[in-house]
């Protein structure tokens, strides 16, 4: 997805290249960097290439598929990236989707039930944004695209009776998901965090969480990785969704935050429409990052 | 966490108390704790190795002065070059002499627009004006009441003829506003688009066909001070797509570094004309090129210390 810059098809010549220089190295981390990998992660990845290269030689083949490999290596395709959406005991499985201002949460909602409804699940949607102006009317602009119901607390009420009284609802009406819409918030305001842990313990009064999903826009840059680091601490992320993929950000932050949370990617949004949602594909999204 | 720059730098300059001049290993040392710090606070990579290499410069030819320690002396020269570039021409609004003022606001999807929009018609009105809200983005589900019901909050008119969620004209909207505010004496016209990629031309087309309908005063690209190295190609893209005037950035109340301020300001010249910082509508400030210096650097304190040594 996204636009292919110039830059990583001029890297891909300079790879095939028979001896590789100073200046090739430099550019090999600077495809690296400017896809928001991060310094660390980045100098990790090219001393680990330069190991490999250095070691096996001619044996270790094209430079282009060693660092193709490198690259898979980080980013893991082994990881297990299935949603959990399914309860136990005749009791719904609940996804919580949580993230900074303006990701993609609410977006994201509609578009996984969209996929669930299509695969003859049943779903309940929680509209617990009950802060941002009009936050509930577009979630239930969605829920209305994707035919499944939406529970709605009054603009001001408490997130976390929102969510109680959507799972409430989704358990009695004996629906297979219900999935939680959260308002955004920056992980640096405390009071804010600690009103999404309240959202998640009043859930679990009725229903386990069976899913956190931590939304972060492919745009992010370094910032991300924070986010992660404390959204995890705070409602136990369990999975990621890398929004607005089809820009032309390569979302690299995620390999720093799979590789420190060791929390996947899950799924990629692609766009605005409700079908613009895949799930997360390692392969692609190195050739992607490599452009 | 990271070490400070300040830290790294202390810590690189620790056997150099007392030295005439920074030696030229000193320098490339400095250069590579610049040039990361820089990166970790998401400077796109082509201005910083444009900055590292002007920061060399300078660092060359400066005697290390008797009052501060080469790493506050690298640091004051890092910050001071953040700052002109950052604050190089910064600007006020311009208002047009006859007829309303037109504003149009453009960027990304969830940059902040929306909110922006009513955050700049509050601070209007604070200054005596009478500003008009215009609904332009017809895409994004409920964004026309997102913005009613942030225009009810800053006590200010919004014009939206259409419903949105994907009924009605955008570039109608805007052109229909500027008679609206005409007949109804608003002499600040706001227009909200809907967010868009700076690789999606078709949309792009739309926010020039939008400006081309308006004729604005000011465009002004919003953007999240979160965002990474993107922040360049995108900027550009906008400025080639529809071109603009002024940058706010917005979410500043986070903890991100805010590097695309840096970024942008170099590769499109354009000054970053106001911040966002919250929620609120009162959450919205002029742009101040030192206070972000400092963060960029991450390094408040320290320029104190200088300023003490
Ligand atoms: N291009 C693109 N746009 C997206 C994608 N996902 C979401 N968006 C857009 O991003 C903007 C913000 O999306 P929302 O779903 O409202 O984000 P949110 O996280 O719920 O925002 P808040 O609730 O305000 O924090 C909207 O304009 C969406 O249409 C995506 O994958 N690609
Ligand atoms: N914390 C914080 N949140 C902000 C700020 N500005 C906007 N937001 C939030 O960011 C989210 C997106 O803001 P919007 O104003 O809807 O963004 P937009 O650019 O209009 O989004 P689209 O129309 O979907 O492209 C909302 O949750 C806003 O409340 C800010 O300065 N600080
Ligand atoms: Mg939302
Ligand atoms: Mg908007």
């Amino acid at each position: 997805a996204g636009s292919q810059g110039g830059f990583g098809r001029g890297l891909l010549r300079l790879l095939s290249r028979e001896r590789l220089d100073e200046d090739t190295w430099e550019s090999i981390e600077d495809v690296l960097l400017t896809a928001d990998i991060g310094v660390a992660p980045t100098q990790q990845i090219v001393e680990n290439l330069r190991t490999r290269l250095r070691v096996d030689g001619t044996e270790a083949g094209d430079p282009r598929s060693v660092l193709r490999d490198e690259l898979l290596a980080v980013v893991d395709p082994d990881m297990d990236r299935r949603l959990q959406v399914s309860g136990e005991d005749g009791v719904p499985g609940v996804v919580l989707v949580v993230g900074v201002n303006g990701s993609g949460k609410t977006t994201t909602v509609g578009k996984i039930s969209r996929i669930l409804v299509a695969e003859d699940r049943t779903v309940t949607l929680g509209a617990a944004d009950t802060f941002r102006a009009a936050a509930v009317d577009q979630l239930a602009t969605w829920g209305e695209r994707v035919g499944v119901e939406v529970v709605r607390g009054k603009e001001g009420t408490d997130p976390a009776s929102v969510a109680f009284e959507a799972v409430k609802h989704g358990i009695e009406a004996g629906v297979d998901t219900v999935i939680v819409d959260t308002a955004g918030r920056l992980q640096n305001k405390q009071g804010l965090m600690d009103e999404l842990g309240k959202v998640k313990r009043v859930i679990e009064k009725q229903a386990r969480v069976t899913e956190v999903l931590l939304v972060i826009d492919a745009t992010t840059g370094q910032n991300g990785l924070v986010q992660a680091r404390v959204f995890r601490d705070v409602v136990d992320v369990t999975g990621i969704v890398l929004t607005k993929l089809d820009g032309s950000a390569k979302g690299g932050i995620v390999v720093a935050v799979q590789r420190e949370l060791g929390v996947p990617v899950k799924l990629v949004g692609l766009g605005e429409g409700p079908d613009d949602l895949a799930p997360f594909d390692a392969g692609a999204f190195v050739d992607a990052l490599l452009g | 966490m990271f070490a400070t720059l300040s830290d790294r730098l202390a810590d690189t300059f620790k056997n150099l108390r007392g030295k005439g001049r920074l030696s030229e290993a000193d320098i490339d040392a400095t250069a590579r704790e610049i040039r990361i710090a820089l990166l970790e606070a998401d400077v796109a990579l082509p201005v910083v190795k444009d900055f590292v290499a002007a920061v060399k410069q300078r660092a060359r030819e400066e005697d290390v002065s008797g009052a501060l320690n080469p790493a506050q002396q690298v640091i004051k020269i890092v910050h001071d070059e953040l700052v002109t570039i950052l604050g190089g021409e910064t600007r006020r609004m311009r208002f047009a002499k006859q007829g309303p003022t037109v504003v149009m606001l453009a960027g990304l999807q969830g940059a902040g627009k929306t909110t922006l929009a009513a955050k700049m018609a509050l601070w209007l009105k604070e200054q005596g004006r009478s500003p008009l809200l215009v609904a332009c983005d017809l895409q994004r589900p409920n964004a026309v009441n997102q913005l009613q019901v942030n225009g009810e909050r800053a006590g200010v008119k919004v014009f939206a003829p259409e419903p949105g969620n994907g009924v009605g004209d955008p570039v109608a909207v805007a052109r229909a506003s500027v008679e609206e505010a005409k007949r109804t004496l608003h002499d600040v016209v706001i227009v909200d688009t809907a967010g868009r990629l700076g690789v999606d031309a078709e949309l792009m087309q739309q926010a020039a066909d939008i400006r081309d309908a308006v004729s604005p005063d000011e465009v002004l690209f919003v953007v999240d001070a979160m965002i990474g190295q993107d922040a360049v190609g995108t900027a550009q893209a906008f400025l080639d797509g529809v071109g603009y005037d002024g940058v706010v950035l917005t979410k500043l109340d986070g903890d991100a570094r805010g590097g695309a301020a840096l970024s942008i300001r170099q590769v499109t010249g354009r000054p970053v004309m106001f911040a966002s910082a919250g929620e609120k509508l009162s959450d919205f400030d002029v742009f101040h090129p030192d206070r972000m210096a400092s963060r960029i650097l991450d390094m408040g304190d320290v320029l104190t210390l200088i300023e003490q040594a």
